[in-house]
C-alpha cells in the first residue's frame, strides 16, 4: 500500500497535492515521468505526472485537477490513508541537455508537471524562464517554487488579476519579440494551450516540446489506448512519450480521443456521488 | 502389432464423453464460464477410454511432457491424489492448461485414438484433476507436509507474472528455492488475467494457482516495471543469483491503414484489458469504462479475435462480425473457441481485410472498407497466401472495430537492457535448450522469446529455465 504522508489543497475542491510513500518510484523518478495509480480495489488505473520526488524521504508528489470520479475520490482521501497501487516511474524522461535558455510554459494543473521538467533543465545549467498561466490569481500554482530556480517567472491570468491580462502565448510572443535567444520551449497544460504554443513557435522554428495527456489503460505499452499521431505516424504516449515534438503532434485527434468516454465518465461521476450520499446518511 | 491395431482389435472404444456446457443462448448474456467441467462419472467414463499404450504418443505431444498415461492410469484406479501428484510434477498451472491449451494439436492430436477420430479428452481430465484438488493446500500436495521449507541457498527473480514466469517460479519453489516474482501490473497472471476472458478462464482459477504458489513461499511484488522501476543488473547486485524474464510480447500491432485512430477503433488488448483487468463488465461498480459496442467488427482469426468477439456479445453488442483474410480452415484460433463463438451468434466473414476505417465529422467510426481476398499459393507458413481480388472491396457499417492481428515486443525492458541480445524479429535471443540469454544467469522464455504463442509453450520455457537454474546452482 502506498501511504499519503501529506495532503494540501492548493485550490479547494479543485486542485490538490499529495505526497505519497513510494520509495522505489522516488528513487528512479526523473522529470517527465508519470505513475499509474489505482485509488482502491474497484478503481480505474489513471496516469498522473510525478511533480516532484524525494528519494531520501522515499516520497513522490502528485498534483491533480478534480475532473471526474477517480480524481474526486483521490481528493476525498486524507493524510494517513493509502492508495491501492502506484506503478512507475513510467514514460520516457524529459530529454535534458545544457543548451542555453529554455522557456517552460505551464497552464492549469500542467504547471505541476512543468515544474519538475523546469527543475531538471535548471539543474542541467540551462537558464529557465517560466511562464505560468491560469484563469485568475487564486488559481495560479507553483509560482514561488519556480522562482526558486528560475531567474524569471512571468505570469498571465485571463482576468488580469495578476501579471499579464491574457494568455501565456501572448507572454511568450513578447519574449520572442524582445529578441530572447530561445533554445527550446516546453509546454505542459490543456490541449488547446499546447496547440497554441506550438503554432506560435512554428514559424520561428523554435524546438517545442509538449507533454501529451492521452487516455491510458495500462501505461506500459500493452493496450494502445494512448496512441496519438506524431509526424503522421502512430506513437504510444506511454512508452514513446509522453513528450513529443509539438510541431508534429495531431492535436485535433488527441482532443477528440480524450472525449471518447465522456458518457461513461458522467455515469461514473453520478454513481460516485450517489454512493457518497448513501454513506453519509 | 502396433498399438493402433491392438486398439482396433481390442474392445470397442466408447465415444468421447461430452463436456457439460452452459447453453449458448444463456451464456452469451453472461460472463460465467462456458465449459462446466466433468463430473466424477464423466471423468471416470472418459478415463476408461484410455488404452494405456505401451509407447504412449500423447506425452510427446505435450510441451511440458506430462506423464499423461501415468496420471490417467491413476484415475483408472480411482486414485485422484496420485493423478494430481503426477501432473504437478510437470505442470504448475494444470487448471489453467486444462482450459486453454490447444489440446487438439498437442497431446490429444498425438493420442493413438486420434487416428480413429476421437482421442482421449486429456485436457478435460487434466482440468478435472486440478479442479478437484484445488481445495487443499499446495505444499501438502507437493511435499506431503504443511510447511514448505525454503532453505536452499539460492535466490531467483522472475520478471513478469504470466504463465512463463509463474511456471519457472513454481518449479523452483517446489525445490525449496526462494523466488520473487516482479509484475508490472497490479495483478499477477499475465494474459491469463488481462487477456483471456473469465467465461473461458475464471479469474478465481488463476488466483487459486497463484495462491498455491504463495503457499509454497513464492513472493509476489506487483506494480514493478523492469526497465523503469528497476534494472536487471540491479537484481544481481541485490543478491539474486539468477533471473528469468517472462514479460510477454505486449505491444499491440495495428494494420497501419487510414482511420485507425478514429473513436471506436480499439486494439484487442485494450478491449480485453478494460473488461478483464479493469472489470468493466461491472461498470459503474468498477470504475473502468467499458469499451463501446453497437455493431462490432473484429479483425483477425486467432484466439484473441474470438475472445474479443465473444466479449463484445456479452457487453451487449447488436451484432459482432469477425473479418478474416483467409478462410475458416486457416484460422489459427482453437477449433473449440471458433465453434463456441459461432454458436453464440458471432458472424464470420472470411476472405476480406480492412483497408480503411471511415468516420463522421466527430471522428467516430461509421464503417470499415474491406478489400476482398482469395487464396493464392501457400506461403512459408504452409498456409495459402491471401491475395487481393483486384478492384473488389466492400463497405461494412460498424460502430466499433477491434484489431486482433498480433503483437510486437514491448520496448520498455529491452531498451533499458542493451546487454540483452535480440533476434532478427526483435525478440530476446535465448538458448532453446536452457533459455539462457546473452547475459550470464539471465534466462528468458515465453512470448518474449517466441513471439505470441501458447500458455503451455510459455510454461514449458519457464520449466526448462527452472531446471537449468536448479542444476547449475543446486547440483
Ligand atoms: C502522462 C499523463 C500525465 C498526467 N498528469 C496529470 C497530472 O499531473 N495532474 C492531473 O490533474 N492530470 C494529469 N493527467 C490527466 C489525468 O490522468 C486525468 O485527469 C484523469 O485520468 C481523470 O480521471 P477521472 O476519473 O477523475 O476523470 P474522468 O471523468 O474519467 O475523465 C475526465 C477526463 O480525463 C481524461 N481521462 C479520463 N480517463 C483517463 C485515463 N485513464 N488516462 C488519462 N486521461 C484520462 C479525459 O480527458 C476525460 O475526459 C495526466 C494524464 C497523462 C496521460
Ligand atoms: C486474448 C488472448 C487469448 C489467448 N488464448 C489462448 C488460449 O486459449 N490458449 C493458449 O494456449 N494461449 C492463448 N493465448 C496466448 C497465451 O496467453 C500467451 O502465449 C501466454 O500468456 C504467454 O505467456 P508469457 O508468460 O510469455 O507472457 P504474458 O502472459 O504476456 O505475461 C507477461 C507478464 O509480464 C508482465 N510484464 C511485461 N513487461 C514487464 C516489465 N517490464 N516488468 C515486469 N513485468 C512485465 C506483464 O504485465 C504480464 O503480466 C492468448 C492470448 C491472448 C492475448
Ligand atoms: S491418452 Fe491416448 S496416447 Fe496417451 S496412453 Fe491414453 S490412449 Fe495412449
Ligand atoms: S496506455 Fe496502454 S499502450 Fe499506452
Amino acid at each position: 500500500m502506498y501511504k499519503i504522508v501529506n495532503k494540501r489543497s492548493l485550490i479547494p475542491g479543485q486542485t490538490s497535492m499529495l505526497v505519497i510513500e513510494a520509495p522505489q518510484v522516488a528513487l528512479k523518478a526523473e522529470p517527465g515521468n508519470f505513475v499509474m495509480l489505482r485509488v482502491h480495489e474497484q478503481g480505474e488505473r489513471i496516469p498522473l505526472t510525478i511533480a516532484d520526488a524525494d528519494p531520501e524521504a522515499g516520497t513522490i508528489t502528485l498534483v491533480f485537477l478534480v475532473v471526474g470520479k477517480t480524481t474526486a475520490h483521490l481528493d476525498s482521501l486524507e493524510e494517513g490513508d493509502s492508495l491501492q497501487d502506484v506503478c512507475g516511474p513510467l514514460g520516457r524522461p524529459t530529454e535534458i541537455e545544457s543548451r542555453g535558455t529554455v522557456v517552460c510554459v505551464g497552464g492549469g494543473t500542467g504547471v505541476a508537471a512543468m515544474h519538475h521538467i523546469a527543475k531538471g533543465h535548471a539543474r542541467a545549467g540551462n537558464r529557465v524562464i517560466a511562464i505560468v498561466g491560469a484563469r485568475s490569481e487564486s488559481l495560479l500554482l507553483f509560482c514561488d517554487e519556480l522562482a526558486g530556480f528560475c531567474p524569471e517567472v512571468r505570469i498571465a491570468t485571463d482576468d488580469g488579476s495578476r501579471g499579464h491580462k491574457g494568455f501565456v502565448t501572448q507572454v511568450l510572443q513578447r519574449l520572442i519579440d524582445e529578441g530572447e535567444e530561445i533554445a527550446e520551449v516546453v509546454a505542459v497544460g490543456p490541449v488547446p494551450m499546447m496547440r497554441a504554443v506550438a503554432e506560435l513557435t512554428r514559424p520561428y522554428g523554435i524546438k517545442t516540446t509538449v507533454s501529451l495527456n492521452s487516455i491510458m489503460v495500462d501505461g506500459i505499452g500493452m493496450c494502445g489506448a494512448c496512441r496519438c499521431s506524431v509526424g503522421g505516424e502512430t506513437r504510444f504516449a506511454c512508452v514513446d512519450g509522453p513528450e513529443f515534438d509539438g510541431h508534429e503532434v495531431d492535436f485535433d485527434e488527441l482532443w477528440r480521443r480524450l472525449g471518447q468516454f465522456r458518457e461513461q465518465e458522467a455515469v461514473s461521476r453520478e454513481h460516485f456521488h450517489q454512493c457518497r450520499c448513501g454513506e453519509s446518511k | 502389432m502396433t498399438q493402433e491395431q491392438s486398439a482396433k482389435k481390442g474392445r470397442k472404444i466408447q465415444p468421447r464423453v461430452a463436456m457439460p456446457e452452459q447453453p449458448a443462448r444463456e451464456r452469451s448474456g453472461n460472463f460465467d464460464e462456458v465449459a462446466l467441467g466433468y463430473r466424477r462419472e464423466d471423468a471416470l467414463a472418459e478415463t476408461a477410454r484410455c488404452i494405456q499404450c505401451k509407447n504412449p504418443k500423447c506425452r510427446k505431444g505435450c510441451p511440458v511432457e506430462i506423464d499423461i498415461k501415468g496420471f490417467i492410469g491413476r484415475l483408472q484406479q480411482d486414485d485422484l491424489s496420485g493423478a494430481h501428484e503426477i501432473i504437478r510434477q510437470y505442470n504448475s498451472l494444470p487448471a489453467v492448461c486444462g482450459r486453454v491449451c490447444p489440446q487438439e494439436s498437442q497431446c490429444e492430436g498425438a493420442c493413438v485414438l486420434a487416428a480413429k477420430g476421437e482421442p482421449v479428452a486429456i485436457g478435460r481430465l487434466e482440468r478435472y484433476v486440478a479442479d478437484t484438488f484445488a481445495a487443499s493446500g499446495a505444499c501438502e500436495q507437493l511435499t506431503g507436509t504443511r510447511e514448505c521449507t525454503l532453505d536452499r541457498p539460492l535466490r531467483v527473480a522472475c520478471v513478469g507474472g504470466g504463465p512463463a514466469g509463474l511456471s519457472c517460479a513454481g518449479h523452483l519453489a517446489a525445490l525449496g528455492v526462494k523466488v520473487t516474482v516482479f509484475e508490472a501490473l497490479h495483478e499477477v497472471g499475465g494474459v491469463l488475467v488481462y487477456g483471456i476472458p473469465r467465461f473461458r478462464l475464471p479469474k478465481a482459477v488463476v488466483r487459486r494457482e497463484v495462491e498455491a504458489m504463495r503457499a509454497l513461499g513464492v513472493e509476489f511484488v506487483t506494480n514493478w516495471v523492469a526497465g523503469r522501476t528497476f534494472q536487471l543488473r540491479e537484481l544481481m547486485e541485490q543478491g539474486f543469483d539468477a533471473v528469468f524474464i517472462g514479460v510477454g510480447a505486449g505491444l499491440p500491432r495495428f494494420l497501419n491503414v487510414p482511420g485507425e485512430n478514429l473513436l471506436g477503433v480499439y486494439s484487442a488488448n485494450e478491449y480485453l484489458t478494460r473488461v478483464n483487468l479493469g472489470r468493466a463488465f461491472s461498470f459503474p461498480d468498477h470504475d473502468t469504462p467499458p469499451p463501446h459496442t453497437g455493431r462490432v467488427v473484429v479483425v483477425g482469426g486467432g484466439n484473441v479475435a474470438m475472445d474479443a468477439a465473444r466479449t463484445a456479445l456479452r457487453l451487449g453488442a447488436d451484432e459482432v462480425t469477425i473479418l478474416y483474410r483467409r478462410t475458416e480452415a486457416e484460422m489459427p484460433a482453437r477449433a473449440e473457441e471458433t465453434h463456441h463463438a459461432l454458436e453464440e451468434g458471432v458472424k464470420l466473414r472470411c476472405l476480406c481485410s480492412p483497408i480503411a476505417f471511415n468516420g463522421d465529422a466527430d471522428m467516430k467510426l461509421t464503417s470499415v472498407t474491406a478489400q476482398l481476398m482469395e487464396l493464392g499459393a501457400p506461403d512459408e507458413s504452409g498456409r495459402c497466401r491471401p491475395v487481393c481480388v483486384e478492384g473488389a472491396s466492400e463497405e461494412i457499417p460498424a460502430d466499433t472495430a477491434v484489431i486482433a492481428v498480433g503483437t510486437r515486443p514491448n520496448p520498455i525492458l529491452l531498451e533499458a537492457t542493451p546487454e540483452l541480445e535480440l533476434n532478427k524479429w526483435g525478440y530476446i535471443q535465448a538458448d532453446p535448450e536452457t533459455g539462457e540469454t546473452s547475459m550470464p544467469n539471465v534466462f528468458a522464455g515465453g512470448d518474449i522469446v517466441t513471439g505470441a504463442a501458447t500458455v503451455i509453450s510459455a510454461m514449458g520455457a519457464g520449466r526448462r529455465a527452472a531446471k537449468t537454474i536448479a542444476e547449475r546452482f543446486l547440483g
